[in-house]
């Protein structure tokens, strides 16, 4: 479904990717696990094309993506999570999951979606009129995954959905997203720092190291790997 | 409040200011007798004035962190303005009142007064146009007054060039703004804030410079005078029903401007730029353009810009650059903080008060500016939402989940 060919992709003249090679299946939950400053954001912001990759070619479903406009790859069915929320601190929840669905025209779908999400995560439905910004980090973490649904994306791109929660709230996002893969076969793409977790609920992972992928492999045989488990899941 | 400390502080202040103007209230050189008169009793009054307003700042100060304090407990801080807005039994009355005021306007009221009207409403659309950019966009742009001074020339020189009428260089002029507001775009495409608000000002001096020092193309520091009014009709009207005559045309493009500003506010432009506003990377990954978006902010706020020039040029028959300095542009930015960033009503009432109170103020005569300054201060303090805040920012909390209330935009 994605295919990321040799990609590089620079900062100014820092050169985050050092030519990079990823590919993931139709309906898969992919994670990608690298240390602090790897480049795994980077990787995401190449794909969404936010960051736009100086050499190498990317493909979804086929077709290459590579050069087009943000918004261009959301149209094709790629919405992204981004590090860090960036909800729509001043928009209410409705409104921004409204924003999620900028790009639809069809209003049932849409409103169809939104249950979906409130079903998901119960309590943004008690929320719907509250201010993003005034949400706390869990419940805002929960409506940038959900305001991502919104697009109905094919592929998901995740940038650390656990980042600043508790656990028991980090165990929750992790099983609707399982559940999400599961139940409307969204394709995820997934980067954590929480490499436990993440191997916990993918079928395949990449590991990262300054710009490179040094690893892969089934997510299980990751999980039981002598130097994965000595550099990221701390044992 | 505690007595003691709070005289205490008051007291610091007001020795603090009779120390700062001291040279200015105190000591007065009279140059031809050669002698320096001091005038002590004016210290008096500086201190004792001051002791008193900055005991009066900070009563209130501490009296609106407790009306907050309380206002919190209930769950509506939607403003007054806006809570009336709402109430569809006042509203008719009010609206057709207000209505019926605007058109007897000129009838009751002397020209001057209704020229005075007139320039408030050029602000109107000014600050209506501007608030596409700054208060929807958010993007700041402190080179404005550049596409009104297209507008106004661009009338101008039609005119003094080709003979063109009003009418046809109006929409001239809003389409020169739209370009001008593209031309802008297109290299500040990757800025924002500071950085943007840097390149923006510097646009807006470039355009007064070349105006300024081009002296073929628009006559230099001079200007060009003799600029028709509007006919009527093919008619030329007196000074006097002209002055009417452009004050319904404006009343005319300002309710356009309204009309069409409040509808693209909840178009899916409007939305695309509050997002553009709210957070650039969340903006692109829910798909929006972001070149476009920002492009099209600049386009269409430059495009009021451009008319209310062209009628600028048409009401004071004479432009020059004089009239399109910096100090335009920190003026239209005012209106939009001052009303209330992203409400029309809002920007409406900012534009009337910032045009009007300067010069009602006229009969303090020479305090004018200080006391208009102390009145935006005061505002910013005690109303930094602005006169009419965005009823956007209504925070409402629920407690019951299912009931599905149609959603509110504003
Ligand atoms: N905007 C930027 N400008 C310059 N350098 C950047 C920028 N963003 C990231 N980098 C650099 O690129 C490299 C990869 O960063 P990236 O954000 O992809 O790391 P990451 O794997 O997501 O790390 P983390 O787990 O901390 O989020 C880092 O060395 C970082 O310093
Ligand atoms: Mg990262």
């Amino acid at each position: 479904m994605l295919k990321i060919s040799d990609v590089k992709t620079y900062y100014g003249n820092i050169q985050a990717l050092k030519g990079i090679n990823v590919e993931i299946a139709q309906g898969e939950i992919i994670t990608l696990i690298g240390a602090n400053g790897a480049g795994k954001t980077t990787t995401l912001m190449s794909v969404s094309g936010i960051v736009p990759p100086r050499s190498g070619d990317i493909f979804f479903e086929g077709n290459p993506i590579t050069g087009l406009k943000p918004h261009e790859i959301v149209e094709l069915g790629i919405c992204q999570v981004p590090e860090g929320r960036h909800i729509f601190p001043y928009l209410t929840v409705l409104e921004n999951l409204d924003m999620g669905a900028f790009l639809r025209k069809d209003a049932d779908g849409v409103r169809q979606d939104r249950d979906y999400v409130f079903s998901l995560f119960p309590i943004l439905a008690n929320r719907r009129h509250q201010a993003g910004g005034t949400l706390s980090g869990g419940e805002q973490q929960m409506l940038a995954i959900s305001r991502a649904l919104m697009a109905r994306p094919r592929l998901l791109l995740m940038d650390e959905p656990s980042l600043g929660l508790a656990p028991l709230i980090v165990r929750q996002i992790f099983g609707i997203i399982k559940k999400i893969n599961e139940e409307s076969r969204t394709t995820i793409f997934l980067v954590e720092q929480n490499a436990n977790l993440a191997l916990k609920i993918a079928h395949r992972g990449y590991v990262m190291e300054n710009g490179r992928i040094t690893q892969t492999d089934t997510a299980a045989d990751l999980l039981n790997n002598e130097d994965v488990r000595k550099a990221y899941l701390g044992v | 409040m505690n007595l003691f400390p709070e005289l205490r502080k008051s007291f610091i202040a007001s020795l603090w200011f009779m120390f700062l103007t001291f040279p200015i209230m105190v000591i007065r050189v009279n140059t031809i007798e050669n002698i320096v008169e001091w005038r002590w009793m004016n210290l008096v009054f500086v201190g004792i004035g001051s002791f008193f307003l900055s005991w009066l700042w900070r009563y209130l100060l501490s009296r609106k962190e407790m009306g907050v304090n309380k206002k919190t407990d209930d769950q509506d801080r939607t403003s007054l303005v806006s809570r009336l807005m709402k109430n569809k039994q006042l509203i008719i009355p009010a609206a057709a009142l207000l209505a019926i005021f605007t058109i007897i306007f000129p009838h009751i009221f002397s020209t001057y007064q209704t020229s005075i009207m007139i320039t408030a409403l050029i602000y109107v659309m000014l600050g209506l146009g501007l608030n596409i950019v700054v208060g929807l966009a958010g993007l700041l742009d402190l080179g404005y007054v550049a596409f009104y001074a297209v507008g106004a020339y661009a009338y101008g020189l039609l005119n003094y060039h080709f003979g063109l009428g009003f009418w046809t260089a109006l929409p001239v002029g809003a389409a020169l703004g739209a370009l001008f507001g593209i031309l802008l775009g297109f290299p500040v495409l990757r800025l924002r804030g500071d950085y943007l608000a840097i390149v923006t000002l510097g646009f807006g001096e470039i355009i007064r410079l070349i105006l300024e020092n081009w002296n073929e193309f628009s006559f230099g520091p001079s200007g060009i005078a003799n600029i028709p009014r509007p006919s009527f009709f093919g008619m030329d009207l007196s000074i006097q029903w002209a002055t009417v005559y452009i004050y319904y045309i404006v009343i005319g493009i300002c309710c356009i401007t309204i009309v069409i500003v409040g509808r693209l506010q909840d178009s899916r432009i409007g939305r695309a730029w509050i997002a553009l506003r709210e957070d650039e990377i969340a903006c692109q990954a829910m798909g929006i353009d972001k070149a476009r978006t920002k492009l099209n902010a600049f386009a269409l706020g430059a495009t009021w810009a451009g008319m209310a020039g062209v009628v600028f040029a048409a009401k004071t028959t004479f432009i020059n650059p004089a009239s399109f300095t910096i100090w335009e542009s920190i003026i239209i930015l005012c209106i939009v903080v001052l009303g209330g960033m992203g409400s029309v009503v809002g920007v409406v009432s900012g534009a009337l008060v910032l045009i009007l109170l300067p010069e009602y103020l006229r009969a303090f005569s020479e305090y004018r500016l200080l006391i208009f300054g102390a009145i935006l201060i005061f505002m910013m303090v005690f109303r930094p939402g602005g006169i009419v805040s965005d009823v956007r920012r209504v925070y409402r909390f629920e407690s019951s989940a299912m009931d599905d209330k149609p959603q509110e935009y504003s």
